[in-house]
């Protein structure tokens, strides 16, 4: 790296993009030497093309989507390094409140177990009455929202490619849909759900982390061979990002985080609500909230640091929904596209051993796939 | 050959019609609205869908290869692991392109190239539009700072835009930047 090196990163607007954009605007990125260009995106589709072909230098990417990339699904093949986790978790499951009641009024509705039951009940009955199905939304075939969800339906037995619809939406576009009855619920990354809460169209049923206890949510990516041939490119992105990642972790700045990421060129809403998302402490329904440290993870220790266990899981979520088929070959690219050897030689430190744990099914070790598939009464086996 | 346009812009999806008809094919569509646009295009059926880049939609579409149950025929994309060149166009020009899997790829690639130069023109119009716009404008503020210039020290026209002109080049500005410091100066000392 020579000089000011002009680097372009694209970016979905989502309270995960925090790491990123906290690290540009405070200043960070440029202390790198960094002259950086951080392009706002309407959709993840252009993210990934732009990367694809150089126009992005590097993109804040769902990590599944990163794994596809790599493993050539859904579009061209090209390798994808993900050297820095920039978010963990931070999804959540709402529904309409028509939906709501209809939960409730069958049962419990703070298990995710126990609703996603409730929910198969529900779904067989409006096939006996000859209702349409129920729609669900998600951001992309290659994300957490779209895997967070069908895993926990079919824990109840509801098929998600046979029992009901689920369709892909732009997460701004979710609320509105919600609230004109086009979606009975939807999994989507904050600030959504809080929004649909405020706005009063629906009920956030589940935070991510109930369903997942820790999965990876966002990563940044660049291609491959970008992350192999510029090192000093990448230990220089890292620097300013685990930097910008500490200060939105620091209490101290909750309140200068929130109103930053609120400018309409960041996330484009209330700073209160991207408040909320920081700190875990979500409204669910109405005025009643509930509060988890771990709803969104950024800056905690060890927190950035890629785990490959975390893409084995990806990949073993593709299987299980007929993403892709496997092969040990495979499955060691998916692997290979968490770069925790990158992080290391930038900036060190060891890494915490956390499981990703889901609230039901079998456990996943990152050896046994076929094991692990043919723990599910649902889905595609090896 | 069934096409769709899925793009909020009017005028936009007009050119790119045109040129589509002229090319010989006849049987092209628009979506302009965007609710329900999976059932829109299943209804019309379409060979090639066409999409704005800058439209959210895009991922929605996408999410057609991943659920071919539920398509009567499975989309693909264009595009193909050699065709790095063919992307980079389409990005650059604000477009992308899907097709129906089986089609023959010289013909889509006709229509990919059509889209890309239609695409392209329709920019340089906007952006020939938003030119003349501030070539007017910044007319308008010289003629109002000759003006005032003229009026303020018994100035011919001439005389008075060849001292903005001296100042501008003194100051190695614009003469336009001139032109509004003359503006702003006259309004303060109103």
């Amino acid at each position: 790296m020579s000089g000011e090196a002009h680097v372009k990163i694209g970016f979905i607007p989502l309270v995960d993009a925090a790491a990123l954009l906290i690290a540009a605007h405070k200043g960070f990125v440029a202390a790198e030497g960094l002259d950086l260009e951080l392009i706002r995106e309407v959709s993840w589709a252009n993210i990934r093309d732009k990367l694809a072909i150089g126009r992005f230098d590097a993109a804040h990417l769902l990590a599944p989507m990163a794994v596809a990339s790599t493993l050539g699904l859904g579009h061209v093949r090209v390798p994808l390094a993900a050297p820095i986790n920039l978010a963990t978790n931070g999804n959540a499951i709402a529904v309409s409140m028509a939906l709501y009641a209809e939960l409730a009024a069958e049962g419990e509705v703070a298990h995710p177990g126990q609703t996603a039951r409730t929910l198969a009940t529900l779904v067989a009955r409006r096939r006996a009455e000859g209702r349409e199905p129920l729609t669900f939304g998600m951001t992309f075939p290659f994300s957490m929202h779209n895997y967070q969800l069908r895993y926990w339906m079919a824990e109840g037995g509801v098929d998600p490619d046979e029992d009901l619809r689920l369709i892909a939406l732009p997460p701004s576009y979710m609320v509105e849909n919600l609230a004109r009855g086009q979606l009975d619920g939807f999994c989507v990354g904050a600030p959504w759900s809080s929004v649909a809460v405020d706005a009063g169209v629906g009920v956030i049923l589940h935070f991510g982390c109930e369903i997942f206890e820790r999965a990876l949510e966002k990563v940044l990516a660049l291609r491959e061979s970008v992350a192999d041939e510029e090192p000093d490119l990448v230990a220089a992105l890292l620097r300013a990002l685990c930097k910008g990642a500490a200060y939105v972790d620091a209490p101290q700045n909750l309140e200068e985080v929130s109103q930053i990421l609120s400018r309409p060129e960041f996330v484009g809403v209330d700073a209160e609500i991207i408040q909320r998302v920081l700190t875990g402490r979500l409204r669910v329904q109405g005025p009643e909230t509930r509060e988890r440290v771990d709803y969104l993870i950024i800056g905690e220790e060890s927190a950035t640091r890629p785990d490959p266990r975390q893409a084995e899981w990806i990949y073993a979520q593709m299987l299980r929904w007929g993403q892709t088929r496997y092969s040990p070959a495979m499955a060691d690219r998916a692997k290979g596209v968490v770069r925790p050897d990158l992080f290391d030689a930038a900036i060190g430190g060891v890494q915490v051993q956390r499981e990703i744990k889901a609230f039901a099914g079998p456990s996943f070790d990152g050896r046994s796939y076929a094991d692990y598939l043919a723990g599910f009464a649902i889905g595609q086996r090896l | 050959m069934k096409i769709v346009i899925v793009d909020e812009s009017p005028i936009r999806s007009l050119i790119l019609q045109e040129g589509l008809r002229e090319a010989g094919f006849t049987q092209v569509e628009r979506i302009g609205e965007m609710h329900n646009l999976l059932k829109q295009i299943y209804a019309i059926d379409p060979d090639v869908i066409l999409i704005d880049l800058e439209n959210p939609s895009r991922d929605t579409l996408e999410q057609m290869f991943q659920v071919s149950r539920a398509v009567r025929r499975p989309i693909a994309m264009f595009v193909d692991q050699s065709d790095t060149a063919s992307i980079q166009a389409s990005v650059d020009a604000g477009v992308s392109a899907y097709i129906v899997d089986g089609l023959k790829k010289e013909r889509i690639k006709s229509i990919l190239d059509l889209c890309i130069s239609r695409f392209e023109a329709f920019s340089k119009l906007q952006d020939d539009l938003e030119r003349a716009k501030s070539d007017l404008e910044e007319r308008k503020t010289i003629e109002r700072a000759k003006g005032i210039l003229m009026k303020a020290k018994k100035l011919s026209e001439e005389d008075a835009y060849k001292m903005m002109r001296g100042a501008a080049m003194r100051e190695n500005k614009k003469i336009i930047e001139i032109a509004r410091s003359v503006i702003t100066a006259a309004e303060m000392f109103k």
